[in-house]
């Protein structure tokens, strides 16, 4: 990750040797250097390990708690539900900046609550909590596309970002929140370490462990949520990345142990190296969640087919 | 080293919704002893166990662990005095054996506490004593079910309860196996002198192993006490709605219930089923 992070501030149109980048890294100005890597990739860079982080650490989050590989933030409407509210902002209501950022997360806790009150009836059960998520996904992704088929052009190309996900034309502010996200709600997921572990051995098997499990519930999703929204609002929905980052710790570090830390790397990882391949690898340029997008959809439709097989219930 | 904590329900009446499941009951468990609480389906049984280990909260009266309501308590202090398996819990897909026994350690650990020479050995001991040390770094779900339900027993005992309940510990086993999680339980109670409550189903095994025998019938106690006081012909009419004969277990010399369908009465005992109908 370290190395993908070095490699984003090296590369680019012009390519600054590692010396370079670093002194600017430390506050030196370097001709050129500190324009193109201290305003344009740093932030950029920043921006993608963080949003990694969050998305790694809400997904794997999601997927613990609700014992279910399909169950992340991005599979079950929330991202949806950040980016509808953008693109509402943005052309609707002509907002722009914080203010788009401030109705996103607003709105991805507000999906979140509502999945959550629909699918409650005695518990969460998680089965149920994925099929209404992914319908209210589904709902909130044709709210999107009728907000944009109204779209001016302008708005168009700025609301786009929400659909896809995008690093391009990140700058210290768009950064700010998300980080200040991270550092605040990712402790409080990482004190949740324990008894998420306890949770995933069912409910009654925690209680009796001496697991408070609605209150490990509620702070487990508004955190997450909170990580999603704020991550989404700076970089819109980087498709899959919160769905991919836990099942490929997992596959690294096995099945014992907490996956929180090892996902969220696993996270950053994800959306460096798509951000880099996007970038660079073919002649057009995409924007990040294109690369991830198509990651992650042959494997969510590798993961139905599977659970299909294994008995038709999710 | 027997335990001597004390659990008592007083007046509890239990209800999912608008349904009163158990309607003002009082139970005494016996400390330091094997308690099997018996009865038909729907007759409260285990929703009695979950409210016990405070998984449900009462609608009234209250459960008491030496003096003290469990539903007062905080989590983690109740759960390193008593400890309940319950009937089905959810093994991760591929976690190790040692990692799940591990987790028995919850109530013993702070939130950024570090695991320690302590936990090792209780793991080490819960394993040795559940005679599953060697599957120690296999995945749970390879394991055959008589195996594995050892192993949750395992994780049960890393919690190193003095109170422990089990919600039917022996489901899904074939008999070899019951007998063998059902001798475990025992020696458990023997060595470590762990008061034990479990649901059991086999009415002649919960005679054979528990040393108290709870009776219940709709969501009342019916009859309470040694097996061979309690397990009578009239009992299991009254719990189970079923004529039997009952006789005395050469093996074990507690009571053995012999249940009468309406084909295989031999013609001796015929007669005085019929009489007694």
């Amino acid at each position: 990750m370290v190395a993908a992070f070095a490699v984003t501030l090296m590369v680019g149109r012009t390519f600054y040797p590692p010396g370079d980048v670093l002194r600017v890294v430390l506050g030196e100005q370097v001709p050129g250097a500190s324009f193109t890597v201290g305003r344009l990739r740093l932030p950029r860079g920043v921006l993608a390990v963080v949003a990694g982080l969050a998305f790694g650490l809400a997904g794997v989050t999601f997927q613990t708690m609700l014992r279910n590989p399909l169950a992340s933030p991005d599979v079950i409407g929330i991202s949806s539900g950040a980016s509808a509210a953008a693109v509402v902002g943005i052309v609707l209501l002509g907002l722009d900046g914080t203010s788009v950022s401030t109705l996103a997360v607003v709105a991805a806790l507000v999906v979140a609550l509502l999945i959550y009150t629909l699918a409650f009836k005695d518990g969460v059960a998680g089965t149920r909590l994925i099929l209404i998520g992914i319908g209210v996904g589904a709902m909130l992704t044709s709210v999107i596309q009728y907000v944009l088929s109204r779209a001016g052009q302008w708005d168009y190309q700025e609301a786009l970002r929400w659909l896809t996900g995008s690093l391009n034309g990140t700058s210290w502010t768009t950064v700010g929140p998300a980080l200040v996200a991270l550092l605040v709600l990712g402790p409080v997921l990482l004190g949740q370490t324990r008894n998420l572990a306890a949770l995933q051995l069912g409910d009654d098997t925690a209680a009796a462990l001496g697991v408070r499990v609605e209150r490990t519930r509620v702070i487990a999703i508004v955190a997450a949520v909170g990580l999603v929204a704020f991550a989404t609002a700076a970089c819109g929905p980087i498709a899959f990345v919160s769905f991919l980052a836990g099942p490929i710790a997992a596959r690294i570090v096995g099945p014992n142990g907490s996956l929180l830390v090892p996902a969220a790397l696993v996270g950053a990882l994800l959306v460096l190296v798509a951000d880099l391949v996007g970038q660079f690898a073919l002649d057009t340029r995409f924007p990040v969640g294109v690369v991830t997008g198509v990651l992650g959809a042959p494997y969510l439709v590798y993961l139905i087919v599977r659970t299909n097989r294994a008995g038709g219930s999710l | 080293m027997t335990s001597t904590h004390s659990l008592v329900a007083e007046e509890l009446t239990l209800a999912y919704g608008e349904r009163t499941v158990i309607d003002g009951l009082d139970l005494a468990v016996p400390a330091g002893r094997i308690t099997a609480i018996v009865g038909a389906n729907a007759s409260g049984k285990s929703t009695l166990l979950r409210s016990m280990s405070r998984l449900l909260a009462p609608r009234a009266g209250r459960v008491l662990l030496d003096g003290a309501a469990v539903h007062r308590m905080p989590a983690k202090e109740l759960a390193r005095t008593l400890g309940l398996l319950p009937q089905s819990p959810i093994a991760p897909e591929g976690i190790t054996v040692s990692d799940l026994v591990g987790r028995g350690r919850h109530p013993h650990q702070g939130v950024f506490s570090r695991w320690s020479r302590e936990d090792d050995a209780a793991v080490a001991a819960a394993l040795e004593a559940t005679q599953t040390t060697e599957l120690a770094e296999r995945a749970v779900d390879e394991l055959s079910g008589g195996q594995r339900q050892r192993v949750w027993i395992a994780m049960a005992l890393a919690q190193q309860t003095d109170v422990l309940l089990l919600d039917e510990p022996t489901t899904f086993l074939d008999v070899s196996h019951q007998v063998e999680v059902l001798d475990l339980l025992t020696d458990l109670n023997a060595v470590r002198g762990t008061t034990i409550v479990m649901v059991l189903h086999d009415l002649n095994l919960a005679a054979r192993y528990a040393d108290h025998l709870v009776a219940l019938e709709a969501g009342r106690i019916h009859a309470a006490g040694a097996p061979g006081d309690v397990l009578t012909e009239d009992c299991v009419r009254a719990v189970f709605g079923l004529a039997s004969r009952v006789i005395v277990d050469p093996v074990s010399g507690k009571p053995l219930v012999l249940p009468i369908g309406r084909h295989h009465a031999a013609p001796s005992t015929a007669g005085a089923v019929a009489a007694e109908v």
